[in-house]
């Protein structure tokens, strides 16, 4: 399916959002998680499962002011 | 010393962590001025190069409160998003809550301020909202549940110092036991101690000591300036007068 992962449209075969996760190499990874711009906590990604056209923000901490 | 939502701070600097020369010398920052609170951000991971795991790892060596922000979001619903993620990264309730209402000068959405506020406090955050110096506003956020203030001195990035001494006072005034945090706008140590003279408990710096030429030095500049500026405001200063009044006394002056 077509997914725009932090703003860049790519296709996935993941059919959940841990499965994205896996698949991006980010399994252990501090990052956060948002789906559509709602919050799938770090829990819920297991079963969160994905769409065509959905929008998806992986972030990590970054240096702010 | 300030306390946040029952959290005492051993320091009146707030510091945020971007734009500096090199990790190594935000670092030297923090130990210098003995700042309590890292302001931080989240931000799109990049690749497979894991810079937020070594940005992390130098924020946890600091051994200092992390703050996270929502710096650059737009609507409430991007803010409360973005503060969602960064509890979930952070491992913290706290959030200085950005939600900028014009492009060009970074001032705040106050109606979007005050909405984002309510959310996140009752979703259990504690908010550090980034506001102006509106009264009015500021009394929304404080019914909104929010136990801090941080009205900006100027503008982010600007260096301009405390543009409305009246309305910072008056905020003052208005709120003798809240916590306020002039956040944004300063550019060198004397506008941070008349912060402290104002009877502001804190306040929160980034560009200007990131990017002065020396950041670990200004940091130290700022940390004594606030302590200068708070001793001076706690020890009670004299009232201002137009008329000169002789500090020598005058009895006993020859040829008088």
């Amino acid at each position: 399916m077509n997914i725009t992962l932090n703003g860049t449209k790519q296709e996935t075969g993941a059919e959940t959002l841990a499965d994205l996760l896996t698949e991006m190499g980010y399994t252990d990874a501090r990052v956060a998680t948002a789906v559509n711009e709602d919050f799938v906590p770090a829990a819920s990604r297991a079963e969160h499962r994905l769409n065509d056209g959905d929008r998806i923000e992986i972030v990590t901490p970054r240096q702010g002011g | 010393m300030p306390t946040y939502y029952d959290t005492e701070v051993a320091s009146r600097l707030m510091l945020g962590t971007a734009q500096y020369p090199s990790p190594a010398i935000l670092a030297e920052a923090f130990r210098r001025s003995g700042a309590g609170i890292a302001t931080v951000s989240v931000r799109r991971e990049s690749g497979g190069q894991r810079a937020g795991q070594a940005f992390w790892d130098l924020i946890r060596d600091l051994g200092v409160h992390v703050l996270p922000n929502t710096a650059g979001c737009h609507s409430v619903r991007e803010a409360v998003t973005t503060a969602q993620m960064a509890r979930e990264l952070f491992g913290t309730t706290w959030i200085k809550l950005e939600v900028i209402g014009h492009a060009d000068t970074l001032q705040p959405d106050p109606f979007g301020l005050v909405e984002a506020a309510r959310i996140l406090t009752d979703e259990g955050f504690k908010v550090f909202p980034y506001c102006t110096e509106d009264l009015v506003i500021c009394e929304r956020l404080v019914e909104a549940g929010c136990e801090v203030l941080m009205p900006w001195g100027a503008p982010i990035g600007t260096g301009l110092g405390l543009n409305n001494i009246y309305g910072l006072r008056t905020l003052r005034a208005h709120f003798p036991d809240l916590p306020l945090v002039v956040d944004a706008g300063l550019g060198v140590p004397s506008q941070a101690a008349h912060a402290m003279e104002l009877g502001y408990d804190a306040v929160l710096l980034n560009t200007a000591v990131a990017k002065a030429g020396d950041p670990a030095a200004m940091a130290e500049g700022f940390a004594r300036a606030l302590e200068a500026g708070r001793m001076g405001y706690e020890a009670d200063p004299m009232m201002p007068r137009d008329m000169a009044a002789p500090s020598t006394p005058v009895l006993g002056q020859a040829f008088s």
